[in-house]
């Protein structure tokens, strides 16, 4: 691993959902992101995972640039993403792309693929020729030049996907986010996704956000994974020590629930944890470690304080009262 | 679309239904409860038998009398089906009167319905009861979903992807909440899903479609042992492991065309086995294992890689339980 790409600094976003009282009024606050610091390497695949309302897809947009944190800071290669008042630089956008879970809605259905694809292009590369470049990007991703001119509703949720991955790779970006990129599609047709997303990876040298629930899929792809929690990160590790040692309660009880097709795997997962009770509403993030309504081993100390992020060992860290470093 | 299903439900059985997008899995259900859009829907031939008698036969009178009472469904996506302008107790009512079939004072269906609200384990069931569906929690309205589902004492429950619309801890409660009701009340289940894993640690018997048709059907522990239609095989393989190794390249191609399927074998456009029968004719289903009226060892698989090898002839069956 080299330096860092992107930085996260205690980054925050809160989204006001509504205000209290009539005289006093105050906003109510979602902590979407509640102070979430990371570092991302070149050239790495680093998953962030959580459930539905933990604030994964808020960072990936915020590093897109379609919102602006509350608070702290996000650098890319040394400069804040959100320096100055306005928009984006071009020459910071062309960096840093996304794709999205669901092509369907990602694509304009209304356009060719040829059209699509252009899109970026013509704001990005405004010198070169239009249509060599289309071309020479479904080459890249294996696609046949004669869906140029199809539609994407004649194409199968993969394909759409493929090019949705084309097109965010039309910039030439060093960081590509995948926001849930297989999770629309089926299993049989994942995997010839995913190892495209690889190869281009190695060819290109791309640095990969790679955001999902599927901790399964993270097992496989990621170099270092990041789990997420109503607004905060709770551990985070290299890929196979995060699978190996799991060691925040709610990465053990998120590890016991997923539903596994082997002995072998089964014998991964940390018996002990069953998991029980509900996510509670990220308006209502109870006072303390947000996670003390589920935890099995909670007592007094994480009903009054936040814990901090400590080092365990080398390279993982984790976010629990429980748990000491090493040494 | 749907093209020759064979199934059958045992009494007290956990049968999984499952297959990818658009594989007829929710179709087949639909039609065995007559609850198929027709038309769109048409049922060119088959028969559908429940506890003996062909729900396909009965008038719109007598099937209402099975379906909710003795047979009853969840669905994918418990807010779609709570209706979100009601309370959970102005839906669950009905349900309650439906299958008691009989007069009850409004004291009683209420008492009902909080012993079902109970036994989903919902904490305070008299609050809920007020409650409307967009008050509560994915996972709170999918209980609801069960508690309504089982406040009947059904016969067989046919749970369409119960989990799939919720978090993975969450999924894993209700997984294991419907597992443990149905074993507690002796009530055979069809669970629907799109995930081996899932079929794999609740149910007893697999049932794998592709393309409108069962190409496999074995016990769980025999199919995860020992799959083996390729597509079964291609589906296994694709699956992410967590133990690691890398992620395969899943299966080529796409799911055919409805209007236009493939002649002989549906598989047999993406099938890495592909032999010249298979686009000429239909493959068969032949039996690997088990004995004829065995309920948990047979394995049966349709696809012609079996045939002579093992010289198992063709079995015929129906929907019945």
């Amino acid at each position: 691993m080299t330096e860092p790409i992107l930085i996260m600094r205690d980054l925050k976003k809160y989204f006001t959902v509504g205000h209290t009282g009539v005289i006093r009024r105050k906003p109510i606050d979602v902590k979407a992101v509640d102070g979430v610091s990371l570092e991302l390497y070149a050239g790495e695949t680093f998953g962030l995972v959580g459930e539905s309302g933990s604030g994964k897809s808020t960072i990936a947009y915020m590093v897109a640039g379609m919102h602006r944190p509350t608070s702290g800071t996000i650098e890319f290669r040394g400069r804040d993403l959100f320096e100055g008042g306005g928009g984006r630089p071009l020459d910071l956008k062309k960096e840093i792309q996304i794709v999205f879970q669901d092509p369907g809605s990602s694509l304009n259905a209304r356009r060719t693929i040829a059209q699509n694809l252009a899109v970026p292009l013509r704001i990005h590369k405004p010198d070169e020729d239009v249509i060599s470049a289309t071309l020479r990007l479904l080459e890249l991703v294996d696609l046949p030049p004669s869906y140029m001119y199809r539609y994407p509703n004649m194409l199968s949720g993969g394909e759409k996907q493929i090019v949705a991955i084309a097109r965010a790779l039309a910039t030439d970006p060093s960081l590509v986010i995948l926001d849930e990129p297989t999770s629309a599609l089926d299993v049989s047709v994942q995997g010839k996704v995913i190892n495209l997303l690889m190869r281009l990876q190695r060819e290109l040298n791309l640095t990969y956000l790679f955001i999902t629930h599927d901790l399964s899929l993270m097992r496989n792809i990621a170099s270092r994974v990041a789990i997420m929690y109503l607004g905060k990160v709770c551990e985070v590790a290299g890929g196979a020590e995060f699978f190996q040692r799991p060691e925040h309660p709610y990465t053990q009880m998120l590890l016991s629930s997923i539903p596994v097709i082997s002995d072998e795997e089964e014998a991964l997962k940390p018996a002990k944890m069953v998991p029980r009770g509900e996510i509670p509403s990220p308006v209502n993030v109870p006072p303390g470690c947000s996670f003390n309504t589920r935890c099995p081993y909670v007592f007094e100390q994480c009903m009054q304080a936040d814990p901090q992020m400590i080092e365990l060992h080398s390279q993982h860290f984790a976010r629990c009262h429980l748990l000491k470093a090493e040494n | 679309m749907l093209d020759g299903i064979n199934m059958v439900v045992y009494p007290g059985e956990k049968v999984g239904l499952v297959g990818e997008t658009g594989c007829g899995k929710t179709t087949t259900m639909k039609t065995a409860l007559n609850v198929l859009p027709m038309p769109p829907g048409q049922i060119e031939s088959g028969q559908i038998h429940f506890k003996g008698q062909d729900l396909l036969a009965m008038n719109g009178r007598e099937i209402s009398r099975i379906r909710g009472r003795e047979v009853t469904m969840i669905f994918q996506d418990p807010m779609a089906a709570l209706n979100p302008v009601f309370t959970v107790e102005e839906q669950f009512s009905p349900v309650i009167k439906h299958a008691a079939n009989a007069r009850l004072s409004k004291k009683e269906v209420r008492a009902r319905a909080i012993a079902a609200l109970e036994e989903v384990a919902l904490a305070d069931p008299e609050r809920l009861l007020k409650a409307y569906p967009t008050q509560l929690s994915g996972g709170m309205r999918q209980r609801v979903c069960i508690g309504m589902a089982l406040a009947t004492t059904p016969q067989l429950l046919i749970a369409d992807e119960p989990g799939t619309a919720l978090d993975v801890t969450i999924q894993a409660q209700v997984l294991r909440l419907i597992h443990d009701l149905v074993e507690d009340l002796n009530t055979s289940i069809i669970l629907i899903t799109h995930s081996l894993g899932v079929v794999r640690e609740t149910v007893d018997r697999v049932y794998v479609m592709y393309a409108g048709s069962v190409v496999e059907m074995a016990p769980t522990p025999k199919l995860f042992a020992n799959p083996l239609h390729p597509y079964t095989q291609g589906l296994m393989e694709s699956v992410p492991r967590l133990s690691g190794g890398g992620v395969s390249q899943g299966i080529p191609g796409r799911i055919p065309d409805y209007m236009d399927p493939p002649a002989g074998c549906r598989f047999h456009t993406r099938c890495p086995h592909v032999m010249d029968i298979c686009s000429r004719q239909k493959p068969p289903v032949f039996r690997i294992d088990g004995e004829d009226g065995e309920v948990d060892g047979v394995h049966e698989v349709t696809c012609f890689l079996y045939d002579g090898e093992h010289g198992a002839a063709a079995t015929t069956g129906e929907v019945t339980t």
